[in-house]
């Protein structure tokens, strides 16, 4: 009874000494990337949630007042009797931004996810040279925004873009259109761009996914006698379905917080506006450094609760597993 | 009810040829087993009759009708994968009711009956609510054949169905499928294994391939007691005959060979007199030999290795060949290695092929 006592006593230590040794390394192996996050990401965005509710100027950030919530929304009655609201939430041109912002985000994600599947789908059959057409997909995600933008911004250009030209020699557009100034193209041109840019990465990750499915399945459906639509629905799409929700969170986050395209081809245009845009001017522009700030944490706010709701409504699973 | 017919049947990659000119006649309700080494195309031939490959050359007929062209699900056939191929997303009642489901023509209540029949066959009726990823290997492998049984088949195609089971499983899946083999009457089975004890138990007849080319067809104990060629004589049994390289002596009727390396031995195989001088192939089973004391021993030699597999013990004598000859004997045989012995077998038991490796017939 002793011995065993013993033994067990002494189990007990050796495991729980092995424990905190891992635990130990668990922390070695954190603290770098904790401490790198907590720079590069915590203390911006704690800063940018101070200021938020400061009078902070850009020419005078030092001297900055504790406001409250005056940013957001201020409530002053005049002698009157009148009610002034002013701030943020009042602010029609910041709604107008959120409104540009998630326009453009659900109609590029949307298109991007069907274009992206219709790619992997082909890239997904077995078919000669589909190496180099994998890789050759990549391109236009390859290339940096400011280059693509750029260069797009030229092929678009009112007077001299190559677009113009072949629409009007092929006699679809009777007169040039200033894709990227006139307010009903302009959303258009940025939707456009953004999809050639980014269809390949959705198509991508979309492979990956669909390469996880193993193929016997298909041959199984084939002998059921199940036309390939139906496959395509029942199957698929059900088991290609985790990778999608994971590409497709991905691809909203990025599209909710698109800055440079908009600030390259459209910028100043009110139709494309998005809150990183409006962020950016109120911050740099506009001298309303403290204004800014409010945008940028309300912006982050709303990154947050659509990325929370669509993780929860669609039982989006970061496990990998099946 | 329905018999295949192959004929000609070839298939290519590109140049690579896989499959050199099949002929085949399967009878309706037959058990067949294609059986051979990887590689010999054993379920290319298999997937060419599910149509789930192109053929490249000859026709197939499935119940006097050439399918060459036809679909798979036109085939009138079902099969059952090695890897199950259950869809995953789906229970256990939808994967074996998808087929029928998507399929037009058939009421919910006629599904449900097939279903639910198949599963009482197969025994997996509690499983039915359950995901494939919450079932063991066995269940998984039962669901496969379960949805092959709704599909109400003329021709049932396995391909490797056990490889994927332990030992224990394996036995008892295979005493199963025979079962269903029975019950299902009428149903032509083709199965493919690498497995000869699969082969041998479950076939009416065996098709062994090699390198693309049917060696034999036939009755299991036809195939291991009247082997047509080396390839099949070497490959059904275990451990392996025993071949030695041999000078062919005489012919019939006092036929008699000189394997390399030993004394000259007596042979009970029609020999024509021709034949004499020439080189050939002497070969005996190692379950065939016994060992002896008197004077009738055929090879003598000293024990290399002693395997002890309970119910026999194998024991591998140097007798001066290449290849230590392989004896199957009584455990209570008491042998140790490095000892000296002598193995001796019946005349019946002994087989001869000609130079190039084709069987001498035995009286």
């Amino acid at each position: 009874m002793a011995i065993a006592e013993t033994i067990d006593v002494a189990e007990k230590s050796a495991g729980s000494d092995l424990f905190r040794q891992r635990v130990r390394s668990a922390w070695l192996f954190l603290t770098p990337m904790l401490v790198v996050l907590a720079v590069v990401a915590g203390w911006p965005l704690l800063r940018s949630i101070y200021f938020s509710f400061t009078n902070a100027s850009l020419t005078n950030i030092e001297a900055a007042q504790w406001v409250g919530f005056d940013n957001y929304l201020s409530i002053t009655t005049l002698k009157s009797g009148r009610v002034i609201y002013d701030g943020l939430l009042v602010d029609p041109l910041w709604w107008k931004s959120v409104w540009n912002t998630v326009r453009f985000s659900v109609v590029s994600v949307i298109l991007e996810t069907i274009i992206g599947m219709m790619v992997a789908l082909v890239l997904n059959a077995e078919f000669r040279g589909r190496g180099i057409v994998r890789a050759a997909i990549l391109v236009p995600w390859a290339i940096p925004t400011i280059v693509s933008a750029k260069m797009w911004a030229w092929m678009l250009n009112d007077q001299f873009g190559i677009i113009n030209d072949i629409l009007l020699h092929l006699g679809l557009i009777s007169q040039k259109i200033a894709w990227t100034a006139n307010p009903d193209t302009a959303m258009l041109a940025v939707l456009m761009v953004d999809i050639w840019k980014t269809t390949p990465f959705m198509a991508l990750l979309i492979l990956a996914g669909l390469q996880m499915i193993p193929g016997d399945i298909y041959e199984a459906a084939k002998i059921d006698g199940v036309h390939p639509v139906k496959v395509f629905f029942k199957v698929t799409l059900p088991l290609v379905r985790p990778a999608l929700m994971v590409a497709i969170i991905f691809r909203m986050l990025d599209a909710l917080r698109i800055f440079d395209l908009i600030y390259v081809l459209t910028a100043n245009n009110a139709q494309t506006k998005t809150m990183s845009v409006f962020a950016r001017e109120n911050l740099f522009d506009f001298d309303k450094f403290a204004y800014g700030s409010a945008a940028s944490t309300m912006l982050f706010l709303i990154l947050t609760v659509i990325t929370v709701v669509y993780i929860i409504v669609g039982k989006v699973n970061f496990e990998g597993g099946r | 009810m329905a018999g295949l017919l192959l004929r000609g049947i070839k298939k290519s990659y590109g140049t690579v040829k896989v499959l050199h000119g099949i002929d085949l006649d399967i009878k309706s309700g037959e058990f067949i087993v294609f059986v051979g080494p990887s590689g010999c195309g054993k379920s290319t031939l298999l997937r060419l009759i599910a149509g789930l490959e192109d053929i490249t050359g000859g026709t197939l007929q499935i119940d006097g009708q050439v399918v060459n062209q036809l679909a798979p699900s036109k085939r009138g056939i079902a099969m059952v994968f090695q890897s199950y191929a259950l869809y995953p997303h789906m229970t256990v009642y939808d994967n074996m009711a998808f087929g029928m489901k998507l399929a037009k023509g058939h009421d919910a209540s006629e599904i449900d009956k097939r279903v639910r029949g198949a599963a009482d066959i197969l025994q997996i009726t509690p499983y039915l609510d359950r995901l494939p990823k919450q079932l063991s290997g066995g269940q998984r492998q039962r669901v496969a054949i379960g949805r092959a049984i709704v599909r109400d088949p003329k021709v049932f195609l396995f391909d490797e169905p056990l490889s994927n089971l332990d030992a224990a499983l394996r036995v008892q899946t295979r005493i199963e499928i025979n079962k269903l083999h029975e019950r299902m009457a009428g149903v032509t089975m083709i199965y493919v294994t690498h497995d000869q004890v699969e082969a041998m138990t479950l076939a009416d007849r065996i098709v062994v391939l090699n390198a693309g080319r049917v060696e034999q067809v036939g009755a299991p104990m036809e195939l291991y007691h009247r082997p047509d060629n080396l390839f099949v004589a070497r490959f059904l049994g275990s451990p392996s005959m025993n071949t030695i390289p041999c000078t062919i002596v005489s012919g019939s009727p006092d036929a008699s060979v000189q394997p390399d390396g030993c004394n000259k031995i007596a042979v009970a195989a029609v020999i024509p007199a021709s034949a004499a001088g020439k080189r050939g192939t002497f070969g005996v089973r190692p379950e065939d030999l016994v060992l002896t004391e008197g004077s009738d021993a055929i090879f003598h030699g000293t024990i290399d290795i002693v395997e002890q597999l309970g119910e026999v013990t194998l024991i591998y004598v140097d007798v001066g060949t290449s290849e230590p000859i392989v004896a199957k004997i009584e455990n209570e045989a008491v042998v140790a290695k490095g000892q000296k012995v002598s193995l001796t077998t019946e005349k019946r038991h002994l087989h001869v092929f000609d130079e190039n490796g084709v069987a001498f017939p035995r009286s």
